[in-house]
């Protein structure tokens, strides 16, 4: 059977993770390569495009557009002041004298002899890129940006909401299965990623952000929770730039559901380290999942970042069910029939069985299961 | 030519259908399907292609490949003479358009860029409301592959296209793949105008100039446009995306974007048999409609209407009501979210459970329905015209710019993409639609056998005859005939509602009265049809007015004819209980579900 691979999310102990610190926009980049920074350190910087403002100048003056360039004080390029006059009528009378105030501080963009418009741009605005983990900078692409490098824990969420944040990790229940409750989340949390187990309500989260908690990660929780944290229905999953004031990210999906217990053990193990982590979630072709990284202090080497596995699933991989009825179940594969087969829809598809843990086998679609890639 | 593979790499997955002539006439024979590769880590389409190609090769025993080449010609059990595919891969065309007026230029720049196959992503006129400043940074954030600016009917308005091309040079746009080329910009206004568009935009775009979409207010010339974009989605959108430079080297006919080889079958279907045609075809991150009355082709996207990558935006926009009233089970609302959200979240599972099947068949109904109500409000009469009135039109009141969609005009309505295609029972795919699309009068409904119709399509740019064949024997699966009220045809429960006599083609006389409130199938197989008499009570009207009878011939299907007395709409009980009643009693009626 040909290639149907399924990818999983993935979970690393100690690898190297490289990080893309790019401007929107070509402009400078301070660091070099090889140099060892903080996640709080400016990689980069730019100054964006300023916003255009139009103003239909021919109207204001009274005149016509072809006409407009001689009317004109400034020409394209010329800085400008907010209120300066850019042009101006030259009647006879000066007491009827039109001028027109440039609405701005910034540059005269276009002047149109066809529209009569004037075009200006305010001043850039800087932006800044910052390292983001602690590590090394390994590539520098000049007016881009760097790859920062780091040996870390590597965690994948499934799905996030909220952008880039750094804080010190902390364990906030004691198992997999515990839900995360409001009396969990302490003053000492201020600043600090945590980790709850199985679920979170909104009111939860909502205790988070009073105390300054910079991140959450969960198991799940549920979708109504999320309608009341962002402030609509979500429809598109394309996150990240929400300014809701934390981080979240939940491991397994929507509903109560335990963190899987390698997920859980391999945070605590990280308790009290640096961490990074990033909600921003694209489920589109092209899948960008949250991740959680948790760099290693000094320059420990890690192996390589592995590529998803380009090949069939294979008896005795393990693997996760992702939807129901046995959905956030881990078992082994037992066998991968070759012959599709008729499942309860009616539906005949390809299958593969799955052995739990506890000795009872199932039935699954071969497009309801990841792997754990490890 | 008498072995062809075709494909169509989609956002995630790559279908190869093989064909061959066998007994003289074209079959599909094999299908093979593979993840797209369009991506990180792998960023080479043409690796998914050769891993559809290889499950062919399996399944049919012909040997395809020699490595990574593909063995042309075709000699016995070894290689194919043509290779032909299609491609919505890495998001499909995605298209920013500018107008004028809203309802008049910027609108026929819409229906051409739709009817090339590509996604709107936002369209832009004089007159839409927003600042310039909005309109520039909108431009600058959006990233379209290409921008077609129109404006203007000949001799027309100067200053408002002017300004919108310069409010295109302030935005500086940049193309969403490949940092270093210009953006295309497709100018197709007011042919007055042009050398000021080039002055405006040659030297920070790669601007093409082509005849004017609309050059008088009275007509729309959409195909020089249209074919244009297709021109530029080759050139550069194609040729920039990882792979596919290659992947063209491969091909025996350009590329087409997968909408639009779907958009030429189903003008095809509708020249054949001289019918209107309504298509749709249901992804997982889109939904496309077609519609084809008389000359006149319109297609539209829903980008954010589909089955996976999408589903959660279905609920966002139908509400949780409105997909909650076609679920036939008492379900929490809180789990029916989650649920909605796991699959959105890993899209490419499916339903191992009846429940979870009936619940994306419900969401299903609502994609569709939203889906066609979009294409309702943008398929419809050229805005703005000036028409001559005799004194009955006057009496009329008839609009300019009305949708054309006339559901009592609908001959064929043809169904396609992975929740209809590959429900397991066809009567399934028969319901969905009838209930989204809800069609009025005598109307056929098929759908395509297993998603080939883009295969079909772009096949048909090469060889019409192996492309016409197959999809007659192979791809469209006719359902049957569905017999309807028509809108504002509303009653009480088992109310009288009408009578009906059909002639089954052996000669056979069924006579039924059918009360209101219910569906009613007769068997008749696919090849076969039967003469209907449908007597509607007097309140009711089943496409010749209140209380008219209908005699027509009607066509069969797997399903067969489908009387349908629920009513335009359709009306749902209010209460959970009846309405799940209500809902298993119609699912029982088609046979829907197993018990």
């Amino acid at each position: 059977m040909t290639h149907a691979y399924t990818p999983g999310l993935r979970i690393f102990e100690r690898t190297k993770v490289a990080s893309h610190r790019v401007l929107p926009l070509l402009g400078d980049v301070v660091v070099k390569k090889g140099d060892a920074l903080k996640a709080e350190d400016i990689v980069a910087k730019t100054h964006l495009p300023g916003k255009v403002h139009a103003i239909n100048a021919v109207n204001r003056l009274g005149i016509q557009p072809k006409d407009l360039r001689e009317y004109m004080l400034k020409k394209e390029g010329d800085l400008v002041q907010k209120d300066e006059i850019i042009a101006e009528t030259k009647p006879w009378v000066k007491m009827l004298k039109t001028v027109l105030l440039s609405p701005i501080t910034g540059t005269i963009e276009t002047i149109s002899n066809v529209t009569g418009q004037v075009l200006l741009r305010e001043s850039p605005r800087p932006i800044q890129v910052f390292a983001y983990i602690d590590g090394a900078v390994i590539e520098v692409t000049e007016k881009e940006g760097v790859v920062m490098e780091t040996t870390a824990t590597f965690i994948q969420g499934i799905f996030g909401v909220g952008g880039e944040t750094v804080g010190e990790l902390a364990i906030a229940v004691d198992k997999p299965g515990d839900i995360l409750t409001a009396e969990r989340i302490q003053p000492i949390h201020k600043d600090k990623i945590i980790v709850g187990g199985a679920f979170i309500q909104h009111d939860v989260i909502d205790k988070a952000k009073k105390v300054g908690v910079k991140g959450i990660i969960v198991g799940g929780f549920n979708d109504e929770d999320l309608r009341k944290l962002l402030g609509y229905d979500l429809g598109v999953a394309i996150t990240g730039s929400e300014e809701i004031g934390i981080t979240l990210i939940i491991t397994e999906g929507f509903g109560q559901i335990h963190m899987a217990q390698r997920t859980f053990e391999l945070l605590k193990s990280r308790s009290g380290a640096k961490t990074s982590m990033n909600g921003a979630t694209q489920i589109r072709a092209g899948v960008v999942r949250p991740e959680i990284i948790i760099p290693y202090p000094g320059k420990a080497s890690g192996e390589e970042m592995e590529k998803p596995v380009d090949r069939g699933m294979e008896v005795g991989d393990s693997v996760r069910v992702i939807r129901v009825p046995y959905f956030g179940r881990i078992g082994k594969i037992k066998a991968l029939p070759f012959s599709p087969k008729t499942i309860e829809t009616e539906a005949t598809v390809r299958v593969l069985d799955v052995e739990f843990p506890d000795g009872s086998t199932a039935t699954v679609p071969r497009t309801n299961v990841e792997m754990i890639e490890t | 030519m008498d072995v062809i593979i075709a494909t169509d790499c989609g956002s995630t997955t790559t279908k190869a259908i093989l064909i061959e002539k066998k007994d003289g006439a074209y079959r599909q024979t094999f299908r093979g399907e593979s993840p797209t590769t369009v991506e990180a880590p792998f960023e080479d389409v043409t690796r998914g292609v050769l891993n559809a190609f290889a499950e062919v090769e399996e399944l049919s025993g012909r040997k395809i490949l020699d490595g990574e080449k593909i063995i042309t010609p075709a000699r016995g059990n070894v290689g194919v003479d043509i290779y032909v595919s299609t491609s919505s891969a890495g998001g499909g065309l995605q298209m920013m358009v500018a107008g004028a007026v809203k309802t008049m230029t910027a609108e026929s720049a819409q229906r051409a860029a739709l009817g090339a196959g590509a996604i709107v992503m936002d369209v832009i006129a004089s007159n839409d409301q927003r600042l310039p400043h909005e309109k520039i940074d909108r431009i600058r954030h959006l990233r379209p592959d290409m921008i077609l600016l129109s404006g203007g009917t000949d001799g027309g308005t100067v200053t408002h296209v002017v300004e919108l091309a310069e409010y295109i040079s302030a935005a500086n746009p940049r193309p969403r793949l490949g940092m270093t080329f210009q953006l295309p910009v497709i100018y197709a206004g007011n042919k007055d105008v042009r050398e000021k568009i080039k002055e405006i935009l040659s030297e920070k775009t790669s601007l093409t100039i082509t005849e004017n979409i609309r050059p008088t207010l009275e007509r729309e010339n959409l195909f020089p446009a249209r074919q244009e974009i297709q021109k530029l989605f080759l050139e550069h959108v194609m040729a920039q995306a990882p792979g596919y430079k290659k992947l063209m080297s491969w091909t025996g006919a350009p590329i087409m974007p997968t909408p639009g080889a779907v958009g030429l079958i189903m003008q095809t279907i509708a020249r054949k048999d001289a019918i209107n045609v309504v298509g749709v075809d249901i992804g997982g991150a889109t939904t496309d409609v077609f519609s084809v009355y008389g000359e006149i082709f319109n297609r539209t996207v829903s980008a954010n209407l589909g089955m996976s990558y999408s589903i959660s935006n279905v609920l966002a926009e139908a509400g949780l009501e409105n997909i909650l009233r076609w679920v036939p089970f008492d379900i929490e609302e809180s789990d029916l979210r989650n649920r909605i959200k796991n699959k959105m979240i890993r899209p490419t599972t499916i339903p191992q459970t009846l429940e979870e099947l009936k619940i994306e068949q419900a969401i299903s109904r609502e994609a569709l329905r939203l889906s066609f109500e979009q294409h309702k409000s943008l398929a419809v009469g050229l805005k703005g015209v000036q028409r001559e009135r005799d004194i009955s039109e006057a009496f009329k009141q008839e609009v300019t710019g009305e949708t054309l969609v006339d559901m009592l005009k609908l001959d064929l309505l043809v169904g396609s993409g992975g929740v209809l295609s590959h429900a397991p029972r066809r009567s399934q795919a028969l319901v969905m639609m009838i209930d989204a699309f809800q069609p009025e009068g005598i109307t056929r409904l098929a759908v395509d056998s297993i998603f080939m119709m883009p295969h079909l399509g772009v096949l048909s740019t090469v060889n019409e005859q192996a492309a016409t064949e197959v999809f007659v024997k192979d791809c469209l699966i006719h359902l049957g005939t569905c017999v309807s009220l028509v809108k504002g045809s509303i009653g009480k429960f088992k109310e009288k509602c009408i009578s009906c006599k059909i002639t089954m083609p052996d000669g056979k006389k069924i006579e039924e009265s059918l009360p209101y409130g219910g569906l009613r199938v007769f068997p008749l197989g696919i090849d076969q049809s039967a003469e209907i008499e449908i007597v509607p009570a007097k309140n009711f009207d089943v496409g010749a007015g209140r209380g008219k009878p209908v005699i027509k011939k009607v066509f069969g299907g797997v399903v067969g004819i489908v009387i349908d007395t629920r009513g335009r709409p359709i009306t749902l009980a209010k209460d959970k209980v009846s309405r799940v009643e209500q809902l298993q009693r119609w699912a029982k009626a088609i046979d829907a579900y197993p018990d």
